[in-house]
């Protein structure tokens, strides 16, 4: 287990807020932290080998690129939850999903670039073997995205 | 929805693992094509159009120390969602907050992704965010197992 060090967690916490748009980001960082590019770049690298960071990378704004994102609650027999989320998990439209306690156990997020789209994948869902119920929660407005953790 | 074909191309190599690497914007530039300064230019211009909302990280929470983690649903009057949902908003522990449609026998509204470092202390933190805001009816999901998290990938269809 690694710990996190002083520098380990502003080092996230500057990597989670943004990465420079320039030719020499993790230089500019470095210079942020008042250190060179090669230790941010090799610790970096080890924090991400260790597990810390899920991703790295751009994050767009569905809607701008045209896709329609909605909130989807599955209520499947126990002995099926397994072989339905792993049938939800191969479309790559499904980016998270969640066994959840409750009646409705099973929770996935759904982009997709069109309403035909979106049904088609719905109803192929829907006639799964164990799934009793299904809820669609399209979103309308997004009040707040922000999947930042201070590291103090 | 005009995107162009090179915006498409653009948005793929940026979807991708970011290089950990002296020039990752140069190394993701060759795959579309064109050069590392066009590049730039364009993400720039992405990130002003609104299109990119970040370049960054997100950690795996349960290593950072956040163990609890609950979508927490509210049924909110539909005439005070803007303010309940500003202020819900507005709590650190709280990620993700959306309005939503609600579904028959489902009258739930507005959802809020609730991070924290204990069970306990994810419901002192509902407890709050219905103190604050006056809203009764909710429900907390826990999440019982992570089948699935990723990053979209656009444009692959």
């Amino acid at each position: 287990m690694t710990i996190l060090s002083t520098f380990d967690k502003a080092l996230l916490n500057l990597l989670q807020g943004d990465i420079p748009i320039c030719s020499h980001p993790f230089a500019e960082m470095a210079r942020r932290l008042g250190t060179d590019e090669e230790t941010v770049l090799t610790r970096l690298r080890e924090l991400k080998a260790a597990g810390f960071l899920r991703r790295i990378g751009t994050f767009f704004d569905s809607n701008r690129l045209g896709y329609q994102g909605t909130l989807v609650a599955l209520k499947v027999a126990p002995s099926a939850v397994h072989a339905v989320a792993e049938a939800v998990n191969r479309y790559p439209g499904a980016t998270h999903n969640y066994e959840r306690e409750g009646a409705y156990n099973l929770w996935f997020t759904l982009l997709t670039p069109s309403k035909d789209y979106e049904s088609k994948i719905l109803a192929e869902i829907r006639s799964l073997r164990g799934v009793e119920d299904m809820l669609k929660l399209k979103a309308n407005k997004k009040y707040k995205i922000n999947v930042q953790f201070k590291l103090l | 929805m005009d995107i162009s074909e090179q915006d498409k191309e653009i948005i793929k190599a940026l979807q991708e693992d970011f290089p950990l690497c002296e020039e990752p914007y140069k190394i993701l530039a060759e795959r579309v094509g064109i050069s590392e300064e066009d590049f730039l230019q364009r993400v720039k211009e992405l990130v002003d159009e609104k299109k990119i909302r970040k370049m960054g990280a997100v950690l795996r929470h349960r290593e950072v120390g956040f163990n609890a983690n609950a979508l927490c649903a509210w049924h909110v009057p539909p005439e005070n969602l803007d303010e309940i949902a500003q202020i819900m908003s507005s709590h650190a522990a709280v990620s993700h907050c959306y309005d939503r449609t609600p579904a028959p026998n489902w009258n739930y509204n507005l959802y809020t992704m609730i991070h924290a470092k204990n069970r306990d202390e994810c419901e002192q933190i509902i407890g709050e965010l219905s103190n604050l805001t006056g809203v009764t009816n909710y429900k907390i999901l826990y999440t019982k197992k992570e089948w699935k998290k990723t990053g979209m990938k656009y444009f692959c269809e």
